[in-house]
């Protein structure tokens, strides 16, 4: 299995691991929330659940406060507490690559990663790769490239390129089609998916090239 | 009851009765250049896909909704001899349970006369029959609960083969038995006959395995009331045949208190074309709580219990001349749909590619305690394809004719199935174009190399059952005071790029900048009926209604145009937001005065989907190509390249044609190489469920190296536009050309499918004697 694809499964480098949360896990109190999206449940009922636990989290350049039970994962979190729905649900097991995120600037698996796993670190969601209303450069490669079909697997296939011409910023077609390895298309529209890639480390250079 | 089984049998075939009757107005495909029509253009809603802008039914995520889960049998087949839900009700979060003996919950299901199944039916087929279910306030409280059902089950024997299945004393799935019935038998010519003047002829078995659909967003419906009406979410290929209707007869309610949305869809490939039970699941404990509920699969679910191309075990027998004249051929096909009545028909290319004047076809099916089968991409053809394709290769080599040069003698410019020539067949451009472009004679004519890795190239032919497309289908086009155009459609665009071809001809007929034209599209209160996306006739069936509706805009402004600057209509055109004169450009007038003048401030046209031209048969066609490399070593297979000829009539949009055409080969080679579904002998019980052992191509299968060549027939009969489905023809002969391959490459011929390394080291390790 290649590097990218393994790493991806693993919990973040400083996280603490699932097992070692929960046993450490108290029925401490919990200090009020901010949840933007959030279904207007009463706390109460929430909190009935386990011994939540208050979570800041950094998701796109802004910190959040978020109520969650240490069980919820990053990939719950983000999407039905925060309303960020870029990131996708594919399997909530770690092998379809749908709902890819960075974390510190690594794609990672939001549905393997523990919402309080996930406290301290820089998370980026597909939303976060926006100016604005301005798609940003693997964004529109993959417009430009048509390098999707059904879509639903492309926010994972873009934050996979994204974390990968981060590190590196000249793939080979072997070094792209490796970093793409850990995200599914059913579509199959890999093709495209490559030409994207290409084209986006085109645009990124341009970019960098154009702010110097 | 739901009769939406009786839908998808259906939906194979009303194009193929051929509809008659005078268009009202003739309007023929264009001849000359096209001003965006062909081009390659970006989707229309690729900002809102890469964006994460698009609203996918998974992400509805409303005030107040509470998560569904479902509990289900984990057991190939038992009886529920007790439901307990007490302790689960009392669970945190917990709003509501749903068994079969709650109010309202006892509905017939599956079909049949006496329905086969219900919604929750203590008599369980197989393993994921639901059983009951839940909705809590978190998914996590859902799940908790429903892990908290005691259910009493009675385990019962179970078959998962035919020959178990039809043993005397078998357990029985079904009242009437666990067959289907008698063979169904097709006949042309008389094949005994045929196989006697043959110089030739080959016999061989062929078994192609269980493939799941296993799209990228799993199933899943959001269900909200509101008095006594209903809005329902849902990933699906029709909001109105697969949802509305169905739903509405399914909880008694009439059509018009039903509102069914899907903008966009992730995925499908046929395992999208029901209600569900999780669907109705949802409606009933959204109406106990109030409150909308949210139902989504899991991806364990997904696998189990929504659908899959069936098994399909084929003899075929064919006869040949030695100058390539094909004699007689005769299919002989086993299935099973699993638990429940489906089709596992795969006779047709066998009917109808090739010109064979003796043919039989005799298929038969029987019930096993296993997941149901659904309509998957090109139902049956990819099945087919594996045995005729095979065996046309197995010819050529007999009688020393190149694959390709044996198929183009073979080559029919008439239906034989309909006795009705085709608008258009591009079966021999697609062979010969494919073949030049591939390097084909090159290719076969390299030297075999000694070494541990084996190169071979195969190809191979096809076509699909449908793809015509008819009516009904209604589009509305409208276009305002500034020339804006919107147009309006049921269709969904289950990513094949419906929402952008219906752009694009808009565009094209009103002389209108792409840019300017929007989409609104599958919302059942707010877009006119479509039919399913199925059957690859969304883009035949749609798109020559929205030119329709556009040409209507086009004619009216064009009338108040003449009417206002005294020319005549034919000497006007319209471009973007004026009509004007074309021998005296200074006439002219803008669309604004046009609609003003006549009291408007936006034109409406409603295009309907003209009838079919009456005797004749309109058929999509493909020619594969491939190259692989075997490591005889491991058994390891390595597509290295690929190319795909496909004719469909007119191209639309050349970037969506050719992205259809790279993802029909992706699964293709998936369905040759890698996907089956695994039962456990012992218990019955799905082995490989999940996506790590249900494995599909990744980015490290699929070829860099992957051409399309687009055949354009120039039909100007087949409808207004001149196109054709495209997205099931483009995956028919792909895993039969990569077994043509691995044969070249190796010298055995694997015809069992999928072609795993064992399977390869077995038949070199039986080569070797």
């Amino acid at each position: 299995m290649p590097e990218d694809h393994e790493s991806k499964c693993c919990h973040p480098h400083h996280g603490i691991s699932r097992r070692g949360f929960l046993s450490s896990v108290g029925a401490g109190t919990v200090a009020a929330v901010s949840m933007r999206g959030a279904p207007p449940a009463p706390a109460q009922e929430i909190l009935a659940g386990a011994g939540a636990v208050t979570v800041s989290l950094r998701i796109n350049g802004t910190a959040r406060k978020v109520l969650v039970e240490p069980r919820w994962t990053l990939l719950y979190v983000v999407r039905d507490l925060l309303g960020l729905t870029g990131t996708k649900v594919g399997c909530e097991r770690g092998e379809c690559g749908a709902c890819t995120v960075l974390i510190d600037g690594r794609p990672r698996y939001a549905c393997m990663t523990l919402a309080v796993e996930a406290e301290g670190h820089e998370i980026t969601t597909l939303e976060g790769l926006m100016d604005g209303e301005k798609l940003g450069p693997v964004q529109q490669a993959f417009v430009e490239e048509d390098a999707f079909q059904c879509g639903y697997c492309t926010p994972g296939q873009i934050m996979a390129v994204e974390g990968l011409l981060r590190r590196n910023p000249n793939p080979t077609i072997e070094e792209i089609r490796k970093g793409l390895s850990g995200n599914l298309c059913r579509c199959s529209a890999y093709k495209h998916i490559f030409n994207a890639a290409a084209k986006a480390a085109e645009l990124k250079r341009r970019k960098e090239g154009g702010a110097q | 009851m739901s009769t939406y089984w009786e839908d998808y049998d259906g939906y194979l075939h009303p194009e193929m009765q051929g509809t008659t009757s005078a268009a009202a107005e003739e309007l023929r495909p264009w001849t000359g250049e096209t001003r965006v029509v062909g081009k390659a253009l970006p989707r229309v809603d690729a900002y809102e896909r890469v964006s994460g802008a698009a609203q996918y039914t998974a992400d509805v995520i409303l005030p107040d909704m509470l998560y569904a889960a479902i509990l289900r049998c984990p057991h190939a087949h038992a009886m529920v001899k007790s439901v307990d839900t007490s302790a689960a009700e009392k669970m945190p979060g917990v709003m509501a349970v749903l068994t079969g003996k709650s109010p309202g919950a006892d509905i017939p299901w599956y079909g049949g006369k006496p329905p086969q199944s219900k919604l929750f039916d203590p008599h369980c087929r197989y393993e994921g029959e639901e059983v009951a279910a839940v909705a809590a306030q978190t998914p996590y409280q859902a799940w908790d609960a429903v892990r908290a059902i005691k259910v009493e089950y009675e385990e019962l024997p179970f078959v998962l083969d035919e020959e178990s299945a039809l043993k005397a004393g078998a357990p029985k799935l079904h009242e009437s038995g666990n067959s289907l019935g008698d063979p169904r038998v097709t006949r042309r010519g008389d094949v005994e006959k045929g196989f006697a003047e043959a110089d030739v002829v080959l016999e061989e078995t062929f078994y192609t395995s269980v493939q799941i659909h296993v799209p990228m967003e799993s199933h899943v419906s959001v269900v909200k009331w509101d008095g006594d009406r209903l809005t329902v979410w849902k990933s699906t290929q029709g909001v109105y045949d697969a949802v509305l209707f169905p739903l509405a007869r399914t909880l008694g309610i009439p059509v018009n208190k039903i509102r069914v949305i899907c903008r966009y869809m992730g995925g499908a490939f046929g395992s999208k074309l029901e209600v569900g039970k999780h669907t109705v699941i949802a409606a009933l404990m959204a109406r106990m709580t109030g409150r909308p509920v949210k139902a989504m699969l899991s991806r364990e679910e997904s696998l189990l219990c929504v659908g899959n191309r069936p098994e399909a075990k084929m003899t075929l027998k064919a006869g040949v001349k030695k100058d390539g004249t094909l004699t007689a051929l005769q299919l002989t096909n086993v299935s099973t749909p699993g638990a429940y009545s489906a089709s596992t028909s795969v006779g047709f290319q066998v009917l109808e590619l090739y010109r064979c004047p003796n043919v039989m076809v005799s298929e038969r099916a029987f019930y096993t305690n296993a997941g149901r089968a659904r309509a998957f991409r090109a139902p049956g053809h990819p099945q087919c394809s594996w045995a005729l394709e095979q065996m046309m290769d197995m010819l050529a080599e007999k009688i020393g004719m190149d694959p390709v040069d044996f198929r183009l003698k073979n080559f029919t410019e008439v239906s034989q199935t309909r006795k009705l020539p085709y608008t258009s067949t591009g079966l021999r451009e697609c062979l010969i174009e494919g073949a030049a472009k591939f390097g084909w004679k090159e290719a076969r004519a390299r030297k075999k190399e000694d070494g541990p890795i084996r190169r071979g190239v195969g190809m191979a032919a096809g076509m699909w059952q449908g793809g015509a497309g008819s009516p009904p289908y209604t589009a509305e086009v409208r276009m305002f005071v500034d020339g804006g155009v919107t147009v309006k459609t049921g269709a969904m665009d289950i990513g094949t790029g419906t929402k952008t071809v219906a752009c694009v001809v808009a565009a094209e007929e009103l002389n209108a900048r792409l840019e300017n034209v929007r989409i609104v599209n599958a919302d059942t209160a707010a877009t006119p009926y479509a039919q399913n996306s199925a059957g690859s006739m969304t883009l035949p069936g749609l798109i020559p209604a929205v030119r329709r509706g556009a040409w209507l805009v086009k004619r009216q402004l064009i009338a108040w145009g003449a009417e206002a600057l005294g020319v005549p209509a034919e000497d006007l055109e319209l471009r973007e937001n004026t009509v004007s004169s074309r021998s005296d450009p200074a006439k002219k007038r803008t669309v604004e005065e046009l609609m003003r003048a006549h009291g408007v401030m936006d034109v409406i046209g409603i295009g309907n989907r003209d009838p079919n031209p009456a005797g004749r048969a309109i058929n999509p066609f493909a020619a594969h190509f491939v190259e692989v490399e075997v490591d005889t070593r491991t058994g390891e297979v390595r597509v290295v390249r690929m190319l795909g000829a496909n004719e469909s009539g007119r191209v639309i949009n050349r970037k969506t044609f050719d992205n259809q055409v790279f993802g029909g080969m992706g699964q293709g080679v998936g369905f040759a190489l890698l996907e089956k579904r695994v039962l456990d002998n012992q218990t019955g019980k799905m082995c490989n469920l999940n996506l790590h052992d249900y494995k599909m191509i990744t980015s490290l299968d699929a070829p860099a190296d992957h051409q399309v060549v687009a055949i354009d027939p120039n039909d100007y009969e087949c409808n207004n536009v001149g196109c054709k489905g495209l997205g099931e023809p483009a995956t028919v002969p792909t895993g039969a050309a990569v077994a043509n391959a691995i044969y070249d490459a190796i010298g055995v011929r694997p015809t069992h499918g999928p072609i795993e390394p064992r399977t390869i080291l077995e038949l070199l390790a039986e080569k070797r004697g």
